[in-house]
């Protein structure tokens, strides 16, 4: 289990393929991997630039924990989070999740709940830059339809 | 007893800086008695939310001496 903050822009296929090197060989059945790129508009607005803020120390606390809530519930090998920080451009790569499994489900399972708890628990802050020039804080992250239900069967099955 | 205080994003703004410190003789201090002395009287966002020591938790938490305790907007990594 690993968990970067990085300064600087990432490649997140290396940062993949650099992990699964040091993975227990012919235990792996697949992978799943999210990686969550920089859009140029956010509600309504063109989106030029944006830095990403953070609370060092409790931001990597908080990804291990729900990696380890993840490792609990569901059958896992291995998994990766890395996540960006500063000042950043439209297309930039902001967070990458990886999970290593035997098998497919639990991968999907575990990726899915590592990536909506990060959004709702790691102390990470955007702050847009819009196309005249302005800077405004995001207040809240686009919700994921499919969060709430995964969300309610993390819950149920707890 | 002295308290850490730290601000962040559009709290740090909203404060003008992004740390404080808070001292206090009384026998028990409140995250909402930190939040009242770092801010200067300024009403908390009901948005807000608190951590001690990197750990999430509410107003009515107690602090300790030496206890870091962090303000800030909902979170919007990922």
């Amino acid at each position: 289990m690993k968990v970067l903050i990085c300064e600087n822009s990432f490649d997140p296929w290396k940062e993949l393929t650099a992990y699964e090197q040091t993975l227990p060989p012919g235990k792996t059945g697949g992978s799943v991997s999210f990686v969550g790129t920089m859009r140029d508009f956010n509600d309504g607005h063109d989106v030029s630039a944006m830095r990403l803020d953070h609370y060092p120390g409790m931001t990597e606390k908080h990804i291990e924990r729900v990696m380890e809530e993840a490792a609990e519930k569901w059958e896992i090998i291995d998994s990766l989070v890395v996540h960006r920080v500063g000042d950043m451009q439209p297309n930039d790569p902001i967070v990458l999740v990886v999970v290593w499994s035997a098998h497919r489900a639990n991968a999907f399972d575990a990726c899915r709940y590592i990536i909506n708890y990060l959004k709702e628990r790691a102390p990470f802050w955007k702050c847009e830059t819009t196309r005249d020039g302005k800077q405004r804080w995001v207040e809240h992250n686009t919700k994921d339809p499919g969060a709430a239900a995964a969300v309610k069967k993390v819950v149920k099955s707890a | 007893m002295t308290i850490k205080v730290r601000f962040f994003a559009s709290m740090r703004d909203r404060m003008g800086k992004g740390d404080a410190t808070v001292n206090f003789s009384g026998a028990k201090m409140t995250v909402t008695d930190v939040w009242q002395q770092a801010a200067n009287g300024a009403p908390m966002p009901e948005s807000t939310l608190i951590a001690i020591n990197m750990e999430y938790t509410d107003n009515n938490a107690v602090v300790k001496d030496g206890d870091e305790v962090a303000f800030f907007p909902p979170v919007t990594g990922g």
